[in-house]
């Protein structure tokens, strides 16, 4: 396992002037092999993504969607209503914005603190390891909907597992909580996400663990160093280049998350668990808005790229300063 | 101009072909149908049975007697309510549409506006036998008022007020006439102890919600929209209904607030059904559901749903039920308005008002979705004379969704212990009413 | 070397609180599937009192499970065979080939891994009706849209993870592959694809797993003849019911299969995944 940590698709070029002249006969050998790939995210991704776009400067309601090349253009409207935070809807967005945020911090910053204790506590050998580290991978092995929906069966006030657990059980609580409404709404989705996402965490990460050669350990306990030191001073910088994509990566797909609020909550979504994506799929579905839903994802677009853009280049610079 | 700007952005063929073709006919959706005959035509039904196969089992039979009768076959496809508005939504964009579909008639209006429908004009309506024939409430849900309506209606359903009969007569009740007797009935049968109370409401349906703010609102003489097609849901009238549905569970103590996490109006039934719940407020396809969990069609009985004493008005439901559509771009017009008229024929309504507990839509069909004559009469008599159209207006399915959200969350709140005041619901709605005047313009 | 006593502490509590948490989802939706209608909708009860198997034979009327389980089977398999053709190819040029564009490529293919999934729905939609207008391709309402659609979701990650595995194989075998008088296609085939046995395997797990398990376009683009497990499971709320226990013992039946495919793969999963991340 190589363990250098140069930028994902730097390879060595030293002989690289002499292969391409070698080469150049077959120059359209390396496009043709990427051009089905090219193809594809064109007509999938970026051509739509491209359309969406242009939707988002269109008046795209239900009385032009018949005919929706024909939608007036309004230019920056749909943005000023969006980000008008004196107006019901854009007082919506920035609150499910924020929910969004907090929610991604909380559950990769969990996700990760999890994957990472279960990677530390499984490194080494003991009986029913393995057994272990095969269980811990199966949430993240369920399709996704199977897993929430049981959630969601489990988190019925009257008939569900946790109140029982909670009040009959353990009799922490006198009175059964609600947890698909209200607040507490907002626990629930946090729950399972975390249920769902840390086992990808402890993947990555006890894959990275193996790369950490076993003797760098015992020279660091027999410097008499403490169990916690040598995590902190051996084996997280040594996890470096992995949580750096791992990090990046749960980011994405929490902060995109659609799945969670739209199989836990059905169509009764609480305003504690109103995701970014789910919101817009509201805004644009349930409303028939489609140019407002469109402004509202090039705005989350716009912030993502600018949030991956800022990560990338901090990690970039401290490597290169390490 | 628009075009000239999609084109600068696209630079590539695919969406080249898109523009060029926007809008384009063609009746798709279903593939390889094997009918004999020229014409297949495609039906979306909306799940009115227990389940999607339920549909299917049911329709089947009354579509194969079609192509019978016509030699028009019909490729079915049963559609769950959860999919159902999307799937027209994106019939209706791409003109990837279905040659006939069913839509919740609160839609009907809202769907109009698209232009996707084909109207019934009085040369259409002659052909499925005349406007006539239908209940006239029932059609005036078709479209906007002064408009060929582009839908008919297929289903029927109102709401009603179902009681537990033992529950009653132990206590010594009479079946309420009146809001004010319905609480004190409900108040007097409520003991959460033996984990009994009055009433069961799918407080987390907004769907449910939604119906209820009308009614009640109604009930008070307000309008949820003006005459010009805006909001109107700040009115004194629209608040005080909402508040007298939601003091069912904050005031009245009636209600268990486990119910506002009921997001689909089963739950409730279920409860009744099994006695934890004296009454309920549902439309007359509950019988099912009741049945299914043990309960006979004698246990329970049914009565108007109740206006206050001092209402100005009485109307017990909104205009509940399913209507019809035919695309506008489907190529066989004359094929589809032939079914239209079969599932609308005294017959079909006939045959189907039992399995999917349905009011005729006709003038003078008989109730059959019950053996209790008694019932059938309440239901048919609330249908066809004490209800009321969900508002006529292009925004109505946005009244839904926004009005009826804002009260699922309310719900929540007294449910997790907050109070909603007058002043809440107003604000509330000040916002519902905000977002949809954003997208009337 | 010995664990510390304070080390055997830390991991007993961590082991025993994961496996708790992650269990019990699993058991209850063992045990609910067990449990009549009635008693899913009452209280709950640790263990089913009235044992039945019959949520296992109702669920395949109540909705038609066994098609909506081919459409996903059919789906994922061919999704993730397309994607894992083309993205073998193109991480060969990535890792192999100096060319322009390259970088461009790299850059735009994994920052679609950002888009917003509702900002380009209803676009390709109707690209999709268009197309199909166009040039008689069925693709709406069809598996072959949904095939098309899905592969393009792995394939971003599958490229940069395959391409970030291929750096690792020396160049010096294909080399001497072609000096064997292979063509780089034949090098690539013969002895490059089988040293990356790992990374191809690897991203076959996740390109099935991300079409297995995708609800947001398969709510739009699916229709009753091509609904996939994703939105069909949903089905099992209808007018009149809830059916708790069949919805656990589709859920049950669905996922057992992946779950068995993943966990006997994982091992190269992760050798994959960390070959790319590493790097």
């Amino acid at each position: 396992m190589a363990t250098t940590t140069t930028p994902a698709p730097a390879r060595p070029t030293t002989r690289s002037p002499e292969r391409r002249r070698r080469r150049r006969a077959g120059w359209w050998l390396p496009f043709a092999l990427v051009a089905p790939a090219v193809l594809l995210e064109l007509l999938i991704h970026l051509v739509p993504m491209l359309t969406g776009i242009w939707v988002s400067f269109t008046q795209l309601t239900r009385f032009f969607i018949r005919n929706w090349t024909e939608a007036p253009f309004v230019g920056l409207r749909n943005y000023q209503v969006a980000l008008d935070l004196d107006g019901a809807v854009g007082r919506g967005l920035l609150s499910s914005f924020l929910i969004t945020c907090a929610y991604t911090v909380i559950v990769v910053g969990v996700s990760w603190a999890l994957g990472m204790a279960a990677a530390v506590a499984l490194q080494r050998r003991f009986r029913g390891r393995a057994f272990f580290r095969t269980l811990f991978l199966v949430p993240y092995a369920l399709p996704v909907y199977a897993g929430i929906v049981t959630w969601n069966f489990m988190l019925q006030r009257d008939t569900g597992v946790i109140n029982h657990l909670l009040v009959e059980d353990l009799g922490v609580l006198d009175e059964r909580p609600f947890w698909l409404i209200g607040g507490r709404a907002f626990v629930s989705i946090l729950v399972v996400a975390v249920w769902r996402l840390w086992p990808f965490a402890f993947l990555m990460l006890t894959a990275g663990l193996q790369s950490v050669p076993d003797d760098v350990y015992e020279a660091a306990a027999m410097d008499g160093a403490h169990a916690f030191r040598s995590w902190w001073s051996i084996t997280l910088p040594m996890l470096r280049p992995v949580n750096t994509v791992l990090v990046l990566v749960m980011f994405l797909w929490v902060f995109n998350d659609f799945n969670t609020p739209y199989v836990l909550f059905g169509t009764s979504q609480p305003p504690a668990g109103d995701l970014i994506s789910f919101h817009i799929y509201n805004a644009s579905f349930l409303t028939w808005n489609f140019g407002a839903g469109a402004a509202m994802s090039v705005l989350l677009l716009l912030f993502l790229l600018l949030v991956t853009g800022v990560y990338l280049l901090l990690v970039n610079r401290r490597s290169r300063r390490a | 101009m628009n075009r000239r700007n999609l084109a600068a952005l696209s630079l590539v063929p695919a969406l080249l072909v898109a523009t060029a073709c926007s809008g384009g006919g063609g009746d798709g959706g279903g593939s390889g149908a094997s009918g004999g005959g020229d014409v297949t035509l495609t039906y979306w039904a909306s799940n009115q049975g227990t389940s999607l196969d339920n549909d299917r089992e049911v329709l089947t039979p009354v579509l194969e007697e079609f192509t019978e009768e016509t030699g028009i076959a019909v490729d079915l496809e049963v559609i769950g309510w959860s999919d159902l508005q999307t799937r027209i939504q994106t019939a209706v964009t791409s003109g990837q549409a279905p040659d006939v579909v069913n839509i919740g008639n609160t839609w009907a209006v809202s769907l109009q506006a698209t232009g996707a429908f084909l109207p019934f004009d009085d040369a259409a309506m002659e052909a499925i036998g005349g406007a006539d024939k239908f209940v006239e409430t029932a059609l005036q849900t078709g479209g906007a008022e002064g408009t060929d309506p582009t839908s008919v209606p297929l289903y029927g359903l109102a709401y009603g007020l179902y009681y537990n009969r033992a529950m009653f007569a132990e206590a010594g009740l009479e079946p309420p006439t009146t809001w004010e007797e319905m609480v004190a009935a409900a108040q007097a049968l409520t003991d959460p102890d033996a984990g009994v109370h009055g009433m069961a409401l799918a407080a987390g349906s907004y769907t449910e919600n939604n119906h209820f703010a009308f009614i009640n609102a109604t009930q008070n003489g307000a309008e949820l929209f003006d005459d010009d097609g805006n909001p109107t849901f700040t009115g004194d009238g629209v608040v005080d209904g909402i508040v007298r549905y939601l003091d069912l569970m904050q005031s009245d103590d009636v209600v268990n607030p486990g119910n506002a996490q009921y997001d689909n109006a089963s739950l409730a039934v279920a409860d009744f059904a099994t006695g934890k719940a004296a009454m309920i407020l549902n439309q007359n396809n509950a019988n099912a559901t009741i049945e299914a969990n043990g309960m006979t069609p004698d246990q329970y009985g049914v009565v108007p749903l109740p206006a206050p004493a001092d209402a100005p008005s009485d109307v017990a439901s909104h205009v509940a039920g399913i209507n019809m559509s035919v695309f506008a771009n489907t190529e066989h017009p004359d094929e589809a308005l032939q079914l239209v008229a079969h599932m609308t024929s005294e017959e079909v309504q006939t045959t189907l008002g039992k399995p999917f507990s349905s009011l005729p839509v006709l003038k003078d069909a008989e109730a059959v979705f019950t053996e209790d004559a008694e019932q059938a009469e309440i239901f048919t008599q609330i249908y066809n004379e004490r209800s009321a159209p969900l508002p006529l207006v292009p925004a109505e399915d946005q009244f839904e969704t926004t009005v009826g959200q804002a009260m699922n969350r309310m719900f929540a709140t007294i449910a997790t212990g907050g109070t909603v005041t007058a002043e809440d619901v107003r604000e509330a709605m000040q916002a519902a009413q905000d977002q949809v005047q954003a997208s009337v313009g | 070397m010995h664990d510390t006593r304070a080390f055997q502490v830390f991991r007993a509590v961590v082991v025993t609180v994961l496996a708790v948490v992650t269990l019990l989802p699993l058991y209850v939706m063992a045990t609910s599937s067990l449990k009549p209608l009635q008693d899913v909708r009452g209280a709950f009860s640790w263990w089913p009192t009235n044992l039945t198997l019959q949520p296992f034979v109702d669920m395949w009327t109540t909705v038609p499970l066994a098609r909506y389980f081919l459409n996903s089977l059919v789906v994922s398999s061919a999704a993730t065979v397309a994607s894992l053709v083309i993205a073998i190819f193109a991480s060969y040029a990535v890792s192999r080939y100096r060319f322009r564009g390259r970088t461009l490529f790299t850059t735009t293919v994994l920052s679609t891994q950002m888009f917003p999934g509702v900002l380009f729905l209803l676009p390709l939609f109707i690209i999709f009706v268009n197309l199909e207008q166009g040039t008689g391709v069925p693709l709406v309402g069809t598996r072959i849209g949904l095939i098309i659609t899905y592969l393009t979701f792995s394939l971003p990650f599958s490229i940069w993870m395959l391409s970030g595995y291929l750096d690792n194989i020396p160049q010096e075998l294909d080399e001497a592959a072609r000096v064997d008088g292979c063509s780089p296609i034949g090098a690539l085939l013969r002895v490059v694809l089988p040293a990356a046995r790992p990374g191809v395997i690897a991203v076959a797990i996740y390109a099935f797993m991300t079409a297995w398990g995708e609800v947001l376009f398969a709510s739009v683009m699916t229709t009753e003849e091509n609904r996939t497990l994703a939105v069909g499971i949903r089905q099992y709320s209808t007018q009149t019911n809830v059916y708790w226990n069949e919805i656990m013992a589709a859920s049950l039946v669905v996922s057992v299969p992946v779950v068995i495919g993943f966990l006997l793969l994982q091992r190269h999963f992760v050798a994959g995944l960390t070959a790319g991340a590493v790097k």
